[in-house]
């Protein structure tokens, strides 16, 4: 061990973790039928959503201008998105529900701090946050890995403005994917706060649920940010809920571009640094005062 | 029905053990309704109509199916653990006892954290009946308790089927959610909205729209006195369902362990 270098060093540490993503992975990938299901279930709820969708734009658009292309008509004030734009990001959104959907906790890290099996976890050579931060990590990856080809493959082959679109460019598609590890990371750190808040609670539930609905709206799984009324949008925006799937939907589809996706990407950046940072702080504060349940 | 009572009572004691997390688990439960709420004004804020529907008039309709959802929710949600009561072989005890299967499944667990929703559900309701531009007379009046009490069935009816499946699967399955509250969550615009083949599906296979739209239409004036009665057609919807749960309790075998 001596002879390592000081970068090696850090990698052998970080192995370790690695190891955990990797179990916790393959782990998930066992459970197919569950993914099936849970495809089908996606697939059917996209379409009622889009259905939704349609009906709006529809009847704006039948009201606005008679010629103009119903579907396909570009935003004319009314729409902060084109339809095809909205189909691409629901679809996207069902594709990759699982990486970030806050109701998807892992309860396994709830059951342990609450009956005190967490002491095991605690007598290991590791950080217990991110060993946790590795385990959900792998969790959602394993589960969206499962789940995102087949309703992105079908998605794509629907007819035209329904469907999946191509990639705005190249370039987005890159920062697209980018941004897609970063979201995951944020909703990631975010989920530690309220694992971690167990160990002073005892009773996650309430908080759980509140900060699920909360999640919910604020990071447009209800209906997309953009949809927001105008004025309140840019608060929105910076809250760090948008930087979880908002971001990397609307760069894939092109609604993000330009100077505005920079500040967003930067945004992202900021609140996973700060929200980890604030999980790290909150877990030695816990660790401090720890009462071990049960015997 | 004494029993009922007394399994009320026992479960709500327990639940009063923890009061900050079940007030706690009150509001969240709240904040979801509400937020889909926002969803809702939100894009009206945008649009002024979808579909032939105003704002107000979607409101009374996310309202009334709120409150079917919540009231059915309150009767019959424990059916909704019912593949871990079959798994864990607990059904063997309930068929042991000379009591009514159905009362002690449900009995066996109660949400009351879903009293959030239900306030919610109220406050929506009471607010779409009173934004609506209704005049309110006798039939109008008669239809919209047809339509709670077949929506309610409905979505009873739906819990008990999906109970019964577990008898066969052993397992919940995740793809019923879109059928509970799935139903619930795209129930909050008027099932025409969505297109004439859901509109189908949702009449012929499932009876949502029984109760649902078309009572709307003839609340709105829009369409036939007979449509005002469909709800209490949509109450048939139990008698499949109780006879497929008759029938897996006759085929149940015990899965022991």
């Amino acid at each position: 061990m001596k002879s390592h270098v000081f970068p090696l060093l850090q990698l052998s540490r970080l192995r370790k973790y690695i190891a955990f993503f990797r179990l916790r992975f393959t782990m998930g990938l066992q459970y197919r039928t569950a993914a099936f299901a849970g495809i089908v279930t996606q697939f059917i709820w996209g379409i009622m959503e889009i259905l939704m969708f349609r009906a709006f734009y529809q009847t704006a658009c039948a009201a606005s201008s008679a010629h103009e292309s119903v579907l396909t008509a570009a935003g004319s004030g009314v729409f902060p998105m084109t339809f095809e734009a909205t189909c691409t990001y629901v679809w996207m959104q069902q594709a990759f529900l699982a990486l970030f959907m806050a109701w998807m906790m892992d309860n396994d890290i709830f059951a342990d701090i609450i009956n005190g099996n967490v002491s095991y976890e605690l007598c290991r050579p590791i950080d217990i946050y991110n060993m946790w931060f590795a385990k959900s990590l792998a969790t959602r990856c394993s589960k969206a890995v499962l789940r995102c080809m087949p309703i992105l493959l079908v998605a794509a082959l629907l007819p035209k403005p329904y469907g999946l679109m191509a990639p705005a460019g190249g370039m987005s598609f890159l920062l697209f994917l980018f941004t897609l590890m970063t979201g995951l990371a944020v909703t990631v750190a975010f989920c530690m706060i309220i694992y971690i808040s167990a160990f002073f609670t005892l009773s996650p539930d309430g908080i759980r649920m509140m900060a699920m609905s909360t999640v919910e709206f604020f990071s447009g799984a209800v209906i997309p940010i953009p949809f927001f009324p105008d004025r309140l949008k840019g608060f929105f925006e910076l809250l760090p809920f948008a930087s979880m799937q908002n971001v990397p939907l609307r760069i894939y589809s092109g609604d993000l571009s330009g100077h505005a996706m920079w500040r967003a990407i930067l945004i992202q950046l900021f609140w996973l640094f700060l929200l980890i940072a604030a999980g790290k702080l909150l877990c030695r504060a816990a660790m401090r005062k720890i009462t071990l349940q049960g015997g | 029905m004494k029993l009922y009572g007394k399994y009320f009572l026992i479960q709500l004691k327990s639940k009063m053990e923890y009061k900050t997390s079940f007030l706690l688990t009150c509001i969240g439960q709240f904040l979801i309704s509400f937020h889909v709420f926002l969803g809702v004004y939100f894009m009206f804020r945008r649009f002024p109509e979808v579909a032939g529907f105003t704002y107000e008039e979607v409101l009374l309709c996310f309202g009334i199916t709120l409150l079917e959802f919540s009231l059915a929710e309150a009767v019959a949600r424990g059916f909704d653990c019912f593949s871990g009561i079959i798994r864990q072989g607990e059904f063997d005890r309930i068929m042991v006892r000379p009591r009514n299967e159905i009362l002690q499944v449900l009995g066996s667990r109660m949400e009351f954290t879903r009293i959030g929703r239900m306030l919610q559900a109220v406050v929506m309701f009471s607010y779409g009946v009173t934004v609506s531009h209704i005049t309110w007379n006798f039939p109008k009046v008669m239809t919209l308790l047809f339509m709670l009490i077949g929506g309610t069935a409905v979505f009873s009816g739906i819990f008990l089927l999906f109970a019964s499946i577990c008898f066969f699967t052993l397992e919940g399955l995740e793809i019923f959610n879109i059928f509970t509250d799935g139903a619930k969550e795209y129930g909050k615009y008027p099932v025409s909205i969505y297109g004439k083949r859901v509109l189908q599906i949702c009449t012929f296979v499932i009876p949502y729209s029984l109760v649902q739209y078309y009572p709307l239409t003839f609340l709105l004036d829009r369409g036939k006195p007979w449509h005002g009665l469909l709800p209490i057609a949509a109450c048939l919807f139990l008698l499949p369902c109780f006879a497929l749960w008759k029938c897996g309790v006759r085929h149940y075998t015990s899965c022991g362990s």
